[in-house]
């Protein structure tokens, strides 16, 4: 167990993260450009990547930093793909708006 | 001292997270959220001593998918005023609905009943080094190191068929959206 938690409780890190996760889930339901919904998504893969090392820290158990590192690999590709998607999505309509793109249903 | 950085970068953090959702211009969204990242690498390094995925989150995360963002930011020409505004009674109900989110998990959380039990991997040493998370990522996680490489490889090639300029199927893609 890390130093820090005889200082802060850990249920501290679970709030700070709660917080941000939340943080994320209110921009993607508020914001129509489809790049900062993507960056919310981010945030809350970052929000997740933080409480699991900081369970791993208090638990003392490496595992959950390698979770990280797949977790980070993971974002990674999804970012790498969908920006292609969203790049090519401008290319056709010239714009970013994902109301625009509710075309696809038609 | 190490409570009161701890409380400090948190409500860094939060207030960083916050504008990168609120402030209008794209671009500033992208530069907002680089500096949560680093804020959270902060906590990694400085909190919970896990140094090299603290490196790691500012390589990767700040350094790399951050820049493609802006390149592709950079490459739309996108300003505050290509965004249409949604009308206000939308983003009071959004606010909201994520507000009974997080009351619903620290709520859920109150009860929650937490146990400090050592995990499976018992070393002496501090479990943030390169050496103790080499030493388990190549033995017990290699199987899924092994396919995070060929999710890699499926990545790089999609998004090349992907960006690649196709002339017949931009033609086709054009009739269906007018």
């Amino acid at each position: 167990m890390a130093e820090i938690f005889k200082l802060v409780p850990v249920e501290h890190f679970v709030y700070l993260c709660s917080v941000l996760f939340v943080i994320g889930v209110v921009g993607v339901l508020t914001r129509r450009n489809a790049i900062i919904i993507f960056m919310s998504v981010e945030l809350m893969l970052n929000a997740v990547n933080l409480l699991l090392v900081s369970f791993s820290a208090y638990h003392h158990d490496p595992a959950g930093q390698i979770f990280v590192f797949f977790i980070m690999a993971v974002a990674a590709a999804e970012v790498a793909v969908g920006l292609a998607i969203i790049t090519m999505i401008y290319r056709n309509t010239h714009s970013v708006d994902i109301d625009q793109m509710s075309r696809l249903k038609h | 001292m190490l409570t009161s950085a701890f409380y400090l970068i948190a409500f860094i953090t939060i207030f960083f997270a916050i504008m990168v959702v609120a402030s209008r211009n794209p671009i500033h969204s992208v530069l907002y959220l680089v500096l949560t990242f680093f804020c959270i690498s902060a906590m990694y390094i400085f909190m919970l001593d896990a140094t090299f995925v603290g490196m790691v989150n500012v390589i990767v995360y700040a350094g790399a998918i951050m820049v493609l963002f802006l390149y592709v930011l950079m490459m739309m020409n996108l300003n505050s005023d290509a965004e249409p505004k949604k009308s206000n009674l939308f983003k009071i109900c959004a606010v909201i609905s994520g507000g009974m989110l997080l009351l619903l998990i620290v709520a859920a959380l109150q009860d929650a009943h937490l146990v400090n039990q050592t995990g499976s991997v018992v070393t002496s040493e501090k479990i943030g080094s390169i050496k103790v998370l080499g030493n388990v990522l190549y033995t017990q996680y290699q199987l899924p190191f092994e396919i995070a490489s060929v999710l890699f490889l499926i990545a790089m090639i999609g998004s090349v068929i992907l960006g690649k300029k196709d002339t017949s199927s931009q033609t086709i893609g054009h009739e269906i959206l007018k």
